[in-house]
């Protein structure tokens, strides 16, 4: 599978400061991939997202998205491939309706009007808001305003969306409603997912975590991978997963687990069988 | 007070005046705002009231519900109405209280004026009543749109005024939400001497600013993430229709001008 993104030996300040945020990054992401990025706040995590969306660009390295080399001429080139949700739900909510707002980056693009309304339909039924069409956005739940942002991407037909700490700012319910869409959106359509978080309980769901700290890539590898390293994450500063955790306290009790549980799942599963292979 | 008021609301419903274009609806209203200085004379404005009698009956809703709703514009109203009725000061003096003297083109001018105002807050209040803030916004970048040739901003200024008004009710929640902060932290702000009043709105203006320029720039980046580059190239997803009742509408505008025009000259 090729790479739609790949960022190679990049180094980043921002205008007018000293410090590099990004010191020599090399990443890339395949075709089809979900990819989580963790890190603690100021790790330069969402520094990196907006590298691959042109809103700032590097000081050293090359950008590449689906095979175009991200400069300024080609910015709005490279922004047709990439759907990116935000942290905010109420500070990307352009429309004054929720069909208004996955109108608007349609609108953008020139897209003729009745085409419009056919996506915007679609989009809004493959995120389950299609019975909201002309709600407006102060009578949604922050989940919900997610869902629109995630169909305002869906309907300009991308073939990446980065996810900005999309999940930081919802409560518990929320936030499942926005992974469990991702997932299902990667499953139907096969789409390339990056997802910048401090929540490893999001990044447990991904196909491969890279860990950053202090600007460089600190670690990269399957989840199992990563949370093998169980209290070298805690001293990045990242919180690990509620069944991590308690495994880890169970350990220290003397009830030792044979295998990493991500998942309370797996979790439930260890604990009940861990009597019979005594 | 403020759950009564409807001075610049939208009510839903399905009307005549809630279907028609909303293009027609802001020319209506601002040609009715300029024909109805033609009235000068009791028939004029008798016309001019029947007229918007029967704007009110189109729009579906009630005369009762309309006037209860403009109570507190009714009071800026009886202001005007006395203002008028002392201050003039012109033909037979009629009434005689020894320190003001009411005359005859004083009264004359006050219902007049007062009359003349009453029926343009209704004909606005019809307006913004049976059409959508989005609405409006459409029509009037769209009536705007021959003045862009002049370099005349008229989509930047539809899409601020409709990105204005998608973040009122966010604001207010957010204000909301400072007011309680505020008070929480001890800040007093419904009692004492006005200067302290006036005093303890600093700390919930400076966050409100501070954060709305936060917003802005969140939406700025969202915004051009999804492809906005100005309005060059843009299709629109909400399309308006020019319908035979919007052409009627506004000739009877065309007669009204007439009768009025007829009424002051001739008769």
């Amino acid at each position: 599978m090729s790479n739609m993104i790949s960022l190679e030996n990049i180094t980043f300040k921002y205008p007018g400061t000293e410090k590099e945020v990004l010191k020599n990054i090399s990443i890339s992401i395949k075709e089809g991939e979900w990819t989580a990025i963790v890190g603690h706040n100021g790790s330069g995590k969402s520094t990196l997202a907006k590298l691959m969306n042109g809103l700032y660009f590097p000081e050293q390295g090359t950008v590449t998205i689906a095979g175009i080399q991200l400069n300024e001429d080609t910015v709005w080139d490279t922004r047709r491939h990439i759907g990116m949700v935000f942290q905010n739900p109420d500070n990307q909510f352009v429309g004054t309706t929720v069909q208004d707002d996955v109108a608007f980056g349609l609108e953008n693009h020139g897209i003729p009007q009745d085409i419009m309304v056919e996506r915007v339909q679609t989009a809004l039924k493959q995120v389950k808001m299609d019975d909201f069409l002309n709600q407006e956005p102060h009578h949604l739940s922050g989940g919900q305003k997610q869902r629109v942002a995630m169909a305002s991407v869906l309907a300009l037909r991308p073939d990446i969306i980065i996810l900005d700490e999309a999940t930081s700012m919802l409560d518990p319910a929320g936030r499942a409603e926005v992974i469990e869409l991702v997932r299902e959106l990667k499953r139907e359509e096969d789409m390339t997912v990056l997802s910048i978080t401090h929540d490893l309980e999001e990044a447990a769901k991904a196909d491969r975590i890279i860990v950053m700290n202090q600007g460089e890539v600190y670690r990269e590898g399957t989840p199992e991978d990563i949370f093998a390293m169980g209290q070298e994450l805690v001293d990045l500063g990242l919180d690990l997963p509620f069944p991590l955790k308690m495994a880890h306290v169970l350990t220290e009790k003397g009830i030792p687990l044979k295998q990493n549980t991500l998942t309370e799942e797996e979790l439930v599963n260890e604990l009940w069988t861990s009597f019979l292979s005594k | 007070m403020m759950e009564k008021m409807i001075f610049g609301r939208y009510i839903p419903a399905d009307s005549i005046a809630h279907r028609m274009d909303p293009r027609a609806k802001l020319i209506f209203v601002f040609a009715f705002i300029a024909i109805i200085f033609i009235a000068n004379d009791v028939w004029g404005y008798v016309i001019a009231a029947a007229f918007t009698y029967i704007s009110v009956k189109m729009s579906g809703l009630s005369l009762r519900f309309l006037i209860s709703g403009l109570k507190p514009v009714m009071i800026l109203i009886a202001f005007t109405f006395l203002l008028q009725l002392f201050f003039a000061r012109e033909g037979n003096v009629v009434l005689d209280l020894g320190f003001i003297q009411v005359y005859e083109e004083g009264i004359r001018q006050a219902f007049f004026i007062s009359m003349r105002f009453t029926l343009l807050v209704f004909m606005t209040s019809l307006l913004t009543l049976t059409t959508t803030p989005i609405s409006i916004t459409d029509g009037l970048e769209s009536l705007l749109n021959p003045l862009k040739k002049i370099k005349f901003p008229a989509h930047e200024l539809a899409l601020m005024m409709s990105i204005a008004l998608r973040f009122i009710p966010t604001l207010m929640d957010e204000t909301d939400k400072i007011m309680k902060a505020q008070m929480a932290r001890g800040s007093d702000m419904s009692s004492g001497p006005l200067k302290d009043r006036i005093k303890a709105i600093v700390p919930l203006m400076i966050p409100l600013f501070v954060n709305a320029f936060k917003r802005a720039e969140d939406l700025a980046t969202a915004m051009e993430v999804r492809g906005y580059r100005g309005g060059e190239g843009r299709t629109k997803y909400r399309l308006l229709f020019w319908k035979a009742r919007d052409t009627f509408a506004l000739l009877s505008l065309v007669l009204l001008a007439g009768a009025l025009a007829a009424f002051r000259f001739w008769i």
